[in-house]
């Protein structure tokens, strides 16, 4: 099995690095999305507004975490299912998304757009949220409170395992 | 007639999603590392190494198997000789809130599913399922659900003209096409009978049979295994890395139907397998 490390802001130079197979440990900030900060993005990006944080220089992370208890850094953190926020792919790489962390697969069409704009899915374990919040070193809500476990949190990340899928 | 205290139901309830929260299905765990030791992608042994230590950290840390804490499910054996002083809903409803907010869990569930889906915030309410049995126990089977295995579960409504070949078939390719959504290894639950809304109880109920149980009946026995094999043999495994586990387990209970009917429902489970069977007894009172 492969190794290797990827501090953010990945680049796209170095995409022949991440063959499939190979386990990742990421390092540095990203911005978690599910269903419904996706169409809000989406929305930023359709009326032309400047968003919320550099998508070249970080990933999305398919991620609701649970709540921290009193504390904690964070709660339980792990991927959500990425095939469901597919349909939001193109915009985000066109809008400069190189990196996204989930799980499951994703539709062919929407895996194709990303690596022919040399972009990486990375595989993050789900059920493993105990495992994974340790390789969390901060995290916060970021934008859209109201969205409770649907809001944009900041995270960093140390050597936080992923894999790319076969 | 033996009567059951609100606040007894409500405690037991709260303290077995408290448990279950940081501890799956023991078995679950058992089989995990038999997967290990046979497990021939070394990406999926690696994936497997961390769901274990998971398991070690989660009671540890205190901190949620999984961040998808679920959806809570309740189904309760009321002895005709018990009586509860509110309905099961409410002391259900009661435990889930205090523990979103005491362990914390996560809110995961919209009021309703349209119009606006908007969280209710608490991730109440659960769902009930009840059975009358005789005498006056109270036996709660309580689970927490993730969203992305229970989304890949499905139902066919067959006839009798199809076979046991073609269930096999369907039910092979249906969970090869959810791929690695579910979190695979998983455990399937199959409910085959009864009707429309019976199977799928059926399926769900399976899941919480004693895992890895060989079935009573050798058919039946032997179409578990055609499944688990089957699917195993096609390689998606651990969160889709490959390799040879893609299902733990497979259950199958079924039932009577309708001379023109066979319904076959499944219930698709992740490796996060959170559920327990208390009984309210009568000290809690
Ligand atoms: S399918 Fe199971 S393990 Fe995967 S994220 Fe959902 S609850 Fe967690």
């Amino acid at each position: 099995m492969k190794q290797i490390n990827l501090t953010l802001p990945y680049h796209p130079e170095s995409f022949a690095d991440f063959a499939p197979g190979t386990k990742v440990l990421l390092n540095g900030v990203v911005y978690t999305a599910r269903d419904m900060a996706h169409k809000r993005i989406l929305q930023l990006i359709e009326d032309k507004k400047e968003l919320p944080f550099d998508l070249q220089e970080t990933a999305i992370f398919h991620c609701g975490p649970s709540p921290a208890r009193p504390g904690a850094i964070c709660g339980a953190i792990g991927p959500t299912t990425s095939s469901r926020m597919g349909p939001y792919i193109p915009a985000l790489v066109d809008a400069g998304l190189r990196v996204i962390i989930g799980k499951g697969n994703i539709d062919q069409s929407y895996q194709n757009y990303m690596t022919n704009h040399r972009a990486i899915f990375l595989v993050a374990i789900g059920g493993a949220s105990a495992v994974l919040s340790q390789h969390v070193v901060s995290c916060e809500t970021f934008l859209w409170s109201d969205l409770g476990a649907e809001a944009v949190y900041r995270m960093e990340l140390r050597d936080f395992p992923c894999y790319i899928p076969l | 007639m033996r009567k059951i205290s609100a606040r007894a139901i409500t405690e037991a309830i709260y303290q077995a999603i408290r448990k279950i929260s940081f501890a799956p299905d023991p078995d679950v765990t058992r089989l995990l590392k038999e997967a290990q030791n046979n497990e021939s992608s070394p990406l999926a042994r690696d994936a497997l190494s961390i769901i274990l230590e998971n398991h070690r950290l989660s009671p540890t840390l205190q901190i949620p198997l999984c961040q998808d804490t679920g959806s809570t499910i309740l189904f309760a054996e009321i002895g005709i000789e018990a009586c509860l002083a509110e309905p099961l809903s409410q002391s259900l409803n009661r435990a889930i809130i205090r523990a979103q907010q005491e362990i914390p869990l996560r809110a995961s569930i919209v009021q309703d599913p349209l119009f606006p889906r908007v969280n209710t915030g608490d991730n109440s309410p659960g769902i009930v399922h009840i059975t009358q049995v005789e005498g006056d126990g109270l036996r709660l089977t309580i689970g927490q659900k993730g969203g992305g295995a229970e989304n890949t579960s499905f139902l066919k409504m067959f006839t009798p003209a199809t076979g046991a070949n073609d269930i096999v078939e369907y039910i092979t390719a249906k969970v090869l096409a959810a791929h690695s959504r579910p979190c695979p290894p998983l455990i399937l639950g199959i409910g085959i009978g009864g009707n429309f809304e019976t199977a799928p109880l059926l399926a769900k109920r399976a899941l919480f049979e004693k895992l890895g149980r060989p079935h009573p009946d050798p058919q039946y026995r032997a179409l578990e295994e055609q499944i688990t094999e089957g699917i195993n043999a096609a390689g998606c495994g651990v969160q889709g890395l490959g390799g040879n586990h893609t299902v733990l387990a497979t259950h199958i209970l079924s039932e009577p139907c309708h001379i023109a009917s066979l319904p076959v429902a499944v219930n698709v489970q992740c490796h996060a397998h959170r559920h327990i069977t208390v009984e309210v007894s009568r000290e809690t009172n």
